[in-house]
């Protein structure tokens, strides 16, 4: 008999891998996923409503209901991802058991733990987290988390949380980075991050996050998808952005083909060219303090 | 070497022929496919890889380039479009394959993401080799010259027929070079 090894990081992380160069969707019906499928997304999130609706709903965001969940998974071919609440490791052990490909724990829903996040090893299936800034995205990591998005500020349609927070990581990499060599630094940025110094180092020398880095919060139209993907992003997670617009099929195929051509105005111009109403959006600055979903975990 | 990089697991498939001493190319455009001697199709999701190498025309370039004798390397993913015939799914989602290779496959054979595991298999020509399998398709039927390299349980997980090489497992996510040599071999000749 051959022995065979499951959940291990190397699944789990190369499970992410797969993912790179593609786009991400948020949907809450069958049908919605086989949009999504069709317009070449490379996974789709399971939810039981997008960001922007949890926002205007108010309440307790908790996992979806498992069922909607199966009609999706048994909708589509290609992965589907699943949320469950910040630190809620019984919803993840429920959507790991129903068959969900990877598990968000997400500040998009109520968090239910404040001091702890779950503990992603012991899972079989990988886990994606949000972070704003390397030290969140470094500890989610040393949780084991599988892959890491920018937290951006969910439900916005607006990118500029999102460019914040890729920003900051970039340049706290590139400062770790530039000072490699300085053991007394990197162990001093370790306390700080409150991680292993191993991990500080890893990174350090990678020049980039250990594991495959996406965007999310607040990409609402292709050229949103284009500045990510421009400044690092491995690829897109779309919340709102593609069924809270008025054409959903179009913005879905046109957010893929301005991830692809990233780096291409020529392509990046036709893909957005005519797709009508995107979401209306909110503006940062108009927002109280508690209502941003950002700064539910650190 | 050019890596098909419309979507997927690509800067590890460069990394992997480098360590390998190979020149890799990443290539994004049809004009890139004329300088190339051999070319990887790399993992990631089939429906998505297939739609974007048809949207950038790489498809027909690379489908000639594989009739006409270039070698060709797909793993995970890339074994699906190097397939003559596919299943169920791939036919639901309206996939397009490039129909090189004599085989047939089944796009999620092993299941779900939780179902995805690593085991060490006899490759022919290889020896013992860290199979790593991520939601992997497998060969369920190799027909005409189509040779297998390697099995598990009831299924084909590598084959090599003529210039095409195919692996459901992924050995760019090993630091093991020896498929992607076994692949470099084929380049020379």
């Amino acid at each position: 008999m051959v022995e065979l090894t499951v959940g291990s990081a190397r699944l789990k992380e190369g499970f992410a891998k797969m993912q790179k160069g593609g786009v991400i969707m948020d949907v809450t019906t069958a049908e919605q996923a086989k949009i999504a499928e069709a317009a070449g997304a490379v996974a789709v999130m399971a939810l039981h409503a997008v960001p922007s609706d949890i926002r205007a709903t108010g309440g307790v965001a908790r996992m979806a209901d498992p069922v909607k969940v199966k009609a999706i998974i048994d909708a589509v071919t290609i992965p589907v991802m699943a949320k469950c609440r910040i630190g809620h490791y019984a919803e993840a052990q429920i959507l790991q058991e129903l068959g969900a490909d990877m598990v968000d724990e997400s500040e998009v829903l109520t968090p239910a733990d404040e001091e702890n996040h779950i503990d992603k090893k012991k899972f079989t299936v990988p886990f994606v987290c949000g972070a704003r800034d390397l030290g969140e995205a470094l500890r989610r990591i040393n949780e084991g988390a599988a892959m890491i998005r920018t937290k951006g500020e969910p439900g916005t349609g607006n990118i500029i949380e999102a460019v914040r927070h890729m920003n900051k990581m970039n340049r706290e990499i590139r400062d770790i980075s530039n000072r490699k060599q300085d053991e007394k630094y990197l162990q001093l940025k370790a306390g700080d991050y409150r991680v292993p110094l191993e991990l500080i180092k890893k990174t350090a020398e990678l020049g980039r996050l250990p594991v495959v880095n996406f965007a999310a919060g607040g990409i609402a139209i292709p050229a949103d998808a284009s500045l990510m993907m421009q400044m690092g992003s491995d690829g897109v997670f779309v919340g709102s952005g593609i069924f809270k617009s008025n054409e959903p099929e179009k913005f879905a195929r046109a957010i893929v083909e301005a991830t692809k051509h990233f780096d291409d105005a020529k392509a990046l111009l036709e893909a957005s060219k005519g797709l009508g109403e995107p979401m209306k959006g909110i503006d940062i600055r108009s927002m109280k303090e508690e209502d941003k979903m950002q700064t539910r975990s650190k | 070497m050019g890596v098909v990089g419309v979507q997927g697991a690509v800067s590890e498939h460069l990394e992997m022929l480098a360590k390998a001493n190979a020149e890799g190319v990443w290539v994004r455009k049809k004009e890139q496919l004329n300088s190339i001697d051999g070319l990887v199709i790399p993992g990631g999701e089939s429906t998505a890889i297939s739609k974007l190498m048809s949207e950038s025309n790489l498809f027909e370039k690379v489908k000639e380039m594989g009739t006409s004798g270039t070698p060709v390397f797909g793993t995970c993913a890339g074994l699906i479009m190097l397939a003559k015939k596919g299943d169920a799914q791939v036919e639901k989602t309206g996939t397009r394959l490039l129909e090189l290779m004599d085989v047939e496959v089944n796009r999620n054979a092993f299941g779900r993401q939780r179902e995805s595991f690593e085991a060490e298999l006899e490759v022919d020509g290889v020896g013992k080799f860290p199979c790593v399998f991520i939601r992997a398709p497998a060969i369920t039927k190799a027909f005409g010259e189509c040779k297998q390299l390697a099995t598990y349980n009831k299924y084909i997980v590598a084959a090599q027929e003529r210039n095409l090489l195919a692996t459901a497992f992924h050995p760019e996510l090993t630091q093991d070079t020896r498929m992607h040599k076994l692949f470099l071999g084929m380049c020379k000749r």
